[in-house]
Order: C-alpha cells, then sequence, then structure tokens
C-alpha cells in the first residue's frame, strides 16, 4: 500500500467523528451533507454550517458482504449498513453483530465511530450495536 | 428535426477472451456495424466511444482516437464514461448530434476488457463507481450497493430471494439461443437458490458475470438512409437521461431509481408513447434486483410490483412484455463500456426480426432500452420503434 491520500476535508471529518463529535453540514433549509462540500446539493445554499450526528443512528438497511475488493480481502464476511443519524445517513461496516442477515433489523439502533480495516489498518466508518429499537 | 434511424448493429461475443486487447475487440465489432449497415467507413462523421475501466485494465487512457484507427474511421471520437451507462449516453449524443443537424452518420458504442484482470482488481475497479471517500472506503462493493438496495426493497415492499431467482432463470433461458451470450445454459430456480452468497442477499447467480466485450451501432438521419438506400428499419424515436445523488446513503429512496425513472419520462414523451405502448424492453440487470428497479421505473410495473413479474410470467418469453430476451447483463454478459449499445443492438435485432429471439415479439413495434450507472446515480433510456 502506498502512504495513505490526504483529503482535506474527509480527514478532518473523520478526526471528529473518531472523537465522538462526528458532524454533517446543513444548510438553512436543513438538508444535511457530508464534507467536503461548498454547495447544499439539495437546494444549492452556500451557507452550510455544521450540526452534531444523532448519538445513535436508526439501521435503513444492510447486507453481509462475503466477496469484497483487495482492500478488505481480510474483513469478510463483514456487515455493511446505511443508518439515518439525523442531518444524513451514512454508510458504514457494522461490527459487533454476527456477519448474518437474520443478525440485524432494519430499525436496530447503532452508534458511528472510526475503526480501522482489518486488511491494512486504513480508517473505516463502523457501527457498533446501540441496543433499543 | 430529423429522425434518426438505426442502419446497422455490431457485436463481438460476450465472454471470457483475456487474450484479446481492447482495440481488436472494438474493431471487430465496428466492421460488424458497417458490413450490417452497408454504409461506407468514409461517411462517418464521428465517434462516440464508451468505456469505463480501460486505464485499469488495459493501462490506456486517450482511447477514442485508438478506437477510431482500429475501426477505420477518421474523424472527430471522443471518449464516453458513465461507469455502467457509459455506452448508453454514447448513443444518446449520437442521437442528438444526427437530430441537431451537425452530422448525418456517427457511430456509437463501446467496448470493455475485463478478464484480464483477476477478479478481486475487477471487483475493486467496479467499486470505483461508487462513491470512494464515503463508500468505498466504508466497505461498500458494487454487488454490496446492490444488496442494501435489495434489502430495503425486501423491507419496503416485501419479496424473497425466490422472486429475485426467477429473473435469473427467466434471463438464462433467454440466452441460450443468442450467439453472442457468455452463458448459454439454463439456471433453474433452485440451482440460483442453492448458489454462494457474494452480498446477501444476493447470490452469485444474482450477480451478473465478469465479460470481454464490444458493441457498434451505425447511426444515421432518415434522410441519408433514404438518399443512400441504406436499409434502417428501426428508428430512435425517444432518449432521456437522469442523475441522482452518487452515494447511496444519499438517495430520497434507497428501494427506488429516481434517475431512470427521470430517464423513461424523458424518453416516452420524446417519443409520444407511453408505457403501455412497450412491446419488448432490455433493461439493465447487473444484478437481479436491479431488473425489478428497471420494470418500475420503466412503468412497466407499478412500484412494489416489479419483484414478482419475472415469477408471474409478465416479463418472460411468452409474457405480456418479454424482458431481457437477449439474455440480459446476467447471462449475455456485462462489458461494462459496451452494454449501453449492446442492448440497443439487440433490441434492433429483435424487432427487424433477425433476432434468435424475435419470434416471441413478432408484432413487436415499440421497444425500449435502459442503461444505468453504478447504483443509477445515472441512467440513459432509449426507445425504438419500428418506422418502416
Ligand atoms: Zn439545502
Amino acid at each position: 500500500m502506498s502512504a495513505p491520500t490526504s483529503n482535506a476535508g474527509h480527514d478532518e471529518w473523520l478526526d471528529a467523528l473518531a472523537d465522538g463529535d462526528g458532524y454533517a453540514l446543513v444548510c438553512p433549509d436543513g438538508h444535511g451533507s457530508l464534507p467536503p462540500r461548498r454547495v447544499c446539493p439539495e437546494c444549492g445554499a452556500t451557507a452550510l454550517a455544521e450540526e452534531p450526528l444523532a448519538e445513535t443512528g436508526r439501521v435503513e438497511t444492510y447486507n453481509v458482504v462475503h466477496v469484497a475488493g483487495p482492500q478488505f480481502a481480510d474483513d469478510v464476511p463483514y456487515v455493511n449498513a446505511v443508518a439515518d443519524f439525523g442531518p444524513v445517513r451514512l454508510a458504514g461496516v457494522l461490527r459487533g453483530v454476527e456477519p448474518a442477515l437474520d443478525a440485524v433489523s432494519v430499525g436496530d439502533r447503532v452508534a458511528a465511530g472510526v475503526e480501522e480495516r482489518a486488511t491494512d489498518g486504513e480508517r473505516l466508518v463502523a457501527f457498533r450495536p446501540a441496543g433499543g429499537e | 428535426m430529423t429522425d434518426v434511424r438505426v442502419a446497422g448493429v455490431g457485436l463481438t461475443h460476450f465472454g471470457s477472451h483475456p487474450e484479446r486487447t481492447g482495440r481488436d475487440l472494438f474493431a471487430t465489432a465496428a466492421l460488424r456495424a458497417f458490413e450490417d449497415a452497408g454504409v461506407p467507413r468514409g461517411d462517418v462523421e464521428e465517434l462516440n466511444y464508451g468505456n469505463f475501466m480501460g486505464a485499469l485494465a488495459e493501462h490506456q487512457g486517450h482511447q477514442a482516437p485508438l478506437m477510431a484507427e482500429a475501426a477505420g474511421v477518421n474523424c472527430p471520437a471522443t471518449r464516453y464514461e458513465e461507469a455502467c451507462a457509459s455506452a448508453g449516453v454514447a448513443v444518446r449524443e449520437a442521437v442528438r448530434t444526427v437530430r441537431a443537424g451537425e452530422a448525418d452518420v456517427v457511430v456509437a458504442g463501446g467496448m470493455e476488457r475485463m478478464t484480464n484482470l483477476p477478479t478481486d482488481e475487477v471487483t475493486e475497479g467496479l467499486a470505483i463507481a461508487a462513491d470512494d471517500l464515503f463508500e468505498v472506503r466504508a466497505g461498500v462493493t458494487f454487488p454490496g450497493a446492490y444488496a442494501l438496495m435489495a434489502k430495503a426493497y425486501f423491507d419496503a415492499y416485501g419479496g424473497e430471494r425466490r422472486d429475485l431467482a426467477h429473473v435469473a432463470a427467466k434471463n438464462h433461458a433467454n440466452a441460450v439461443p443468442n450467439e453472442y451470450a457468455q452463458y448459454r445454459q439454463e439456471v433453474s430456480v433452485e440451482e440460483a437458490l442453492d448458489a454462494p452468497p457474494v452480498a446477501e442477499p444476493l447470490h452469485l447467480y444474482d450477480a451478473c458475470p465478469i465479460t470481454d466485450g464490444a458493441s457498434a451501432l451505425v447511426i444515421v438521419s432518415e434522410e441519408y438512409a433514404a438518399e443512400h438506400d441504406v436499409d434502417a428499419p428501426v428508428a430512435v424515436t425517444g432518449t432521456g437521461q437522469g442523475t441522482d445523488r452518487m452515494a447511496l446513503a444519499d438517495r430520497e429512496h434507497l428501494a427506488r431509481t429516481p434517475a431512470a425513472d427521470d430517464a423513461a419520462d424523458t424518453a416516452y414523451a420524446d417519443a409520444g408513447v407511453g408505457p403501455d405502448d412497450v412491446d419488448v424492453a432490455e433493461v439493465h440487470d447487473c444484478f437481479t434486483i436491479a431488473e425489478v428497479f428497471a420494470l418500475e421505473s420503466l412503468e412497466i410495473a407499478d412500484p412494489g410490483e416489479g419483484i414478482s413479474a419475472a415469477r408471474d410470467g409478465v416479463t418472460t418469453a411468452d409474457g405480456d412484455t418479454p424482458v431481457n430476451l437477449s439474455g440480459g447483463l446476467k447471462a449475455k454478459g456485462h462489458p461494462v463500456g459496451a452494454t449501453g449499445g449492446s442492448q440497443i443492438a439487440e433490441l434492433t435485432r429483435l424487432l427487424r426480426g433477425d433476432h434468435p429471439n424475435s419470434d416471441h415479439v413478432a408484432d413487436a413495434e415499440v421497444g425500449v432500452a435502459h442503461n444505468a450507472g453504478g447504483t443509477v446515480a445515472s441512467a440513459v433510456v432509449h426507445v425504438l420503434e419500428v418506422a418502416e
């Protein structure tokens, strides 16, 4: 692997998420999006303010990945999920559950953080079960 | 505005040809298209060429001039990249160019070389059609993204793996007589259900194969066809394109494909036809669930009803609206940058009556092609009609 590329805006967002201070960019009309971003993709507003993500997110959909590219070769099988954290949804790897379709349900609550890929130690958005519906 | 005709179509065999160069594949398709059209290469005024991952697969950028010389044409040549919809947008721009009176003869199509790479590198290559920062790095693979959409669909509308297995069985059955298809053997519903998982709820037979291949179309104005006595009975009467948010998580609907809704609405309005007029369709079934989304975007099925269309026989070869009589991406194969052109080539053959499956749609007059990029962040729809 070459040295990790620096992506201004995204790197700082991951740092914040890792510190428990995850945020979204929100326009005056309340549309959420993720950085780096200069324009609200829904309405075109340019006044974007950082707002905290909800403490926990609701799983909207998920899968169980068995075949992945080289960067996730040692991570499979894993659960991938999309969860709603208020202003935005996030995609991430759901850890702390069996990698099985019946081990998770749509509507489950999860917390978001930053963990490492098993394959190469790169940072990734990870979810953990937060309990409750 | 002039009418646009498909004067000729050319395809390579879709399959595993790891030793064949991209330039050789595209030249083969282009020469077949010229022969089918009876149009001299010297009359070509533009080349619109679709390709997705040539820089990864062949270490080759700047492919359009290379493909122009491979095809034996000397004219402005441009590469179009829209992931799996690359050739679809190349065809759309050809249609718009001819309509605008800018050219009378345009070659459009595409090529993808894939099987020369190891499977894990192809997986990685396909993944880059998704948002790198917020999807690929978060573990979203190409099959994984469609698995997320399938799970969301099941949750919203119901449906199960068995419904999807019927899509696979249908498209494999359709591919059997197609000489260009990668998989010409039937797959039973039970075999599809028993296949190993790729990204649950999707298993091996829910996914299209990795494919090498090329497609080419000779697109001409109606006036050119008449003047040069070119037999071109099929017209492109509608074209539409739509765009959605790149990342699945940012979409309003996880179980619908609004970009394709928009493309279909535009194409139908452009052609002056409606969903009820459609006799036959070629749709982008990179995964079985993707055919379900396509049917609903094209309004061949209502939201929530597309899942049962194959199982109920609505979209089978002898159903009301046969879908993917070519075998689809699923069984015919999916050389990513060639697929959108291949769909129009197959639809043209079906409507002309010279496709091995034409007998199933002997009276068909209106066909529709649906080509999607990535997880349908982009989509292109074309309407084809028998003009004479
Ligand atoms: Zn906004």
